[in-house]
């Protein structure tokens, strides 16, 4: 598959490839004046590109506090690991530790358990590792392009990320403390803290039996470091598949309920339309609500931006980013001519079922506008669908991406 | 014989004895200490600018707000709502409307 993939680019393709990257990049965005266009719908979709957080690179600043920082889209053509200092940050509460000490660090585990733990770092580092790669998207990732707006953290298409995820499995350490049978769920806990006594901290709860799936991983590392502090240092969860709601940053408490957990932030917060791809019209009430819970497939092309001007009769290399939700990538197709005619891309090297995949294909337009489209299929056969999904949270858009182009 | 295959047996019984996670080096974890920056954004002036300052940037910076797409007079009233019954936000009754007549003024459909 990779030979394929890389035999794809001739030298020719590979210069034509840069001039279209670097036009769209840097010429059509205004990085000069550390601003850039997101673009939304309706506005306000100017950001300000920040440099001032700590372990951050150039960031898409959303708000200053607490931090929502979004990874500008050009990283994601980079390939399909992002890197930690570009990952996206988002906390709700603006009480959060600025410095974690390894030594007195302590993961606690109680409730419903036979043996309640303080475990240290060094505890935690002695069980099995594991590790694979895990896209992390945040439930509300793409809100600034619903229509009608909704309010909220307004995003861009950047509130997500892949990481090698490296840690211990929770099994490991809910085994080691001894679930007691009757447990239903087991909730996380971070170190960060609403503001004042009364507003709710935030907590998530797992299924016994999902976070006892050996695959929910308490990570100490991403990429092969440990993690910056805004994305969760020294122990974060990792849901692989489903969205970053439940992984839980700053990691510090776990307790083992044997009754469902209906704190806030399960049961009014996070939670969508029990429809498919989360969907009703503006308006619409009396539609059942279940917590947000696993990923749906999505994909994007990286290295040509709406707006860029392709050569006519020229090919053109059209390459991208695809995730499959809670599941593999089993196609991906590409359209030039909005959406009448697909043709399945290349796909890049399988780095596991969580992760981005690299897709790649070419097409050579004619002159005139093109509406160019991709279109992820996950290994259980859904699909990315052709309307825009619409719920009052803005959460799981997932709709095929359009972006215009000419070619003179 | 004999001495040759007791070394080989003690390394392979030593080797079995070591669980993967300490046969690997450890990965070292080290203590992080950061500041995080302020913001330097305002609000756009007008009537309620001080009310919406004194009472909202006490959980959040000005981002929040201005980043937000226009929203009817409706949508801010219950964000407002939201803010003081679900995050406890202590915001006084006589404020609110002059916190939603900001909000809408500054950010309502144009």
């Amino acid at each position: 598959m990779e030979n394929a993939f890389s035999a794809a680019l001739s030298r020719r393709n590979l210069l034509r490839q840069a001039g279209v990257a670097g036009l769209a990049t840097f010429t059509s965005s205004s990085w000069a004046q550390s601003v850039v266009n997101l673009p939304l719908p309706g506005g306000v979709d100017e950001r300000q590109i920040t440099t001032s957080f700590p372990q951050k690179g150039t960031m898409i600043l959303q708000r200053t506090r607490a931090p929502l920082l979004e990874t500008p889209f050009e990283v994601f053509d980079k390939g399909v690991f992002t890197p930690n200092d570009e990952f996206f940050v988002r906390w709700h509460w603006s009480v959060i530790p600025t410095s974690i000490d390894v030594d007195t660090f302590r993961l606690n585990v109680h409730g419903h358990v036979e043996r309640p733990l303080s475990l240290t770092l060094r505890d935690i580092q002695a069980l099995p590792q594991i590790e694979y790669a895990a896209v992390n998207q945040c439930s509300g990732n793409s809100r600034g392009f619903f229509q009608p707006r909704v309010p909220g953290g307004e995003w861009g298409n950047g509130a997500m990320g892949n990481a090698l995820w490296t840690g211990v499995s929770l099994k490991a350490v809910l085994d080691r403390a001894g679930v007691k049978s009757g447990a239903v769920q087991v909730r996380l806990n971070g170190l960060d803290e609403a503001l004042g006594k009364d507003g709710p901290d935030f907590i998530k709860s797992l299924s016994v039996d999902h976070a006892r799936d050996g695959e929910v991983m308490i990570a100490y590392a991403m990429n092969g470091e440990q993690l910056p502090l805004l994305n969760g240092f020294p122990l974060r969860l990792v849901v692989p598949g489903w969205y970053a709601t439940y992984w839980m940053k700053m990691l510090n408490d776990i307790e083992v309920l044997d009754s469902p957990d209906t704190n806030f932030w399960m049961k009014t917060a996070y939670t969508i339309p029990d429809t498919p791809h989360a969907d009703i019209k503006p308006g619409q009430t009396g539609v059942p609500l279940v917590p947000i819970n696993k990923l749906n497939p999505r994909s994007f092309i990286t290295n040509i931006k709406a707006g860029a001007k392709l050569e006519a009769g020229e090919p053109a290399v059209v390459r991208g980013i695809a995730f499959g939700g809670d599941t593999g990538v089993k196609r991906v197709d590409f359209s030039h001519d909005g959406g009448k005619t697909w043709e399945a891309a290349h796909l890049g090297k399988d780095e596991g079922k969580y992760s981005f995949r690299r897709w790649q294909t070419r097409f050579t337009p004619e002159k005139g506008d093109h509406t160019l489209m991709v279109r992820c299929t996950n290994d259980r056969d859904d699909v990315q669908p052709d309307q825009p999904n619409w719920n009052p949270s803005g959460f799981m858009r997932n709709v095929i991406e359009a972006t215009l182009v000419l070619a003179a | 014989m004999t001495r040759k295959i007791l070394p080989l047996a003690l390394v392979v019984a030593t080797a079995l004895a070591l669980p993967p996670a300490q046969a690997k080096a450890r990965f070292v974890l080290k203590s992080e200490e950061v500041k995080l920056p302020q913001s330097d954004r305002a609000l756009p002036e007008g009537p309620g600018r001080d009310v919406v300052q004194n009472n909202c940037f006490t959980c959040h910076s000005a981002g929040m707000i201005l980043t937000q797409p226009p929203l009817l007079k409706a949508t801010w009233e219950a964000e407002v709502a939201k803010m003081r019954n679900v995050y406890k936000a202590r915001v006084d009754d006589k404020d609110v409307p002059a916190i939603v007549d900001y909000l809408t003024a500054v950010k309502g459909p144009k």
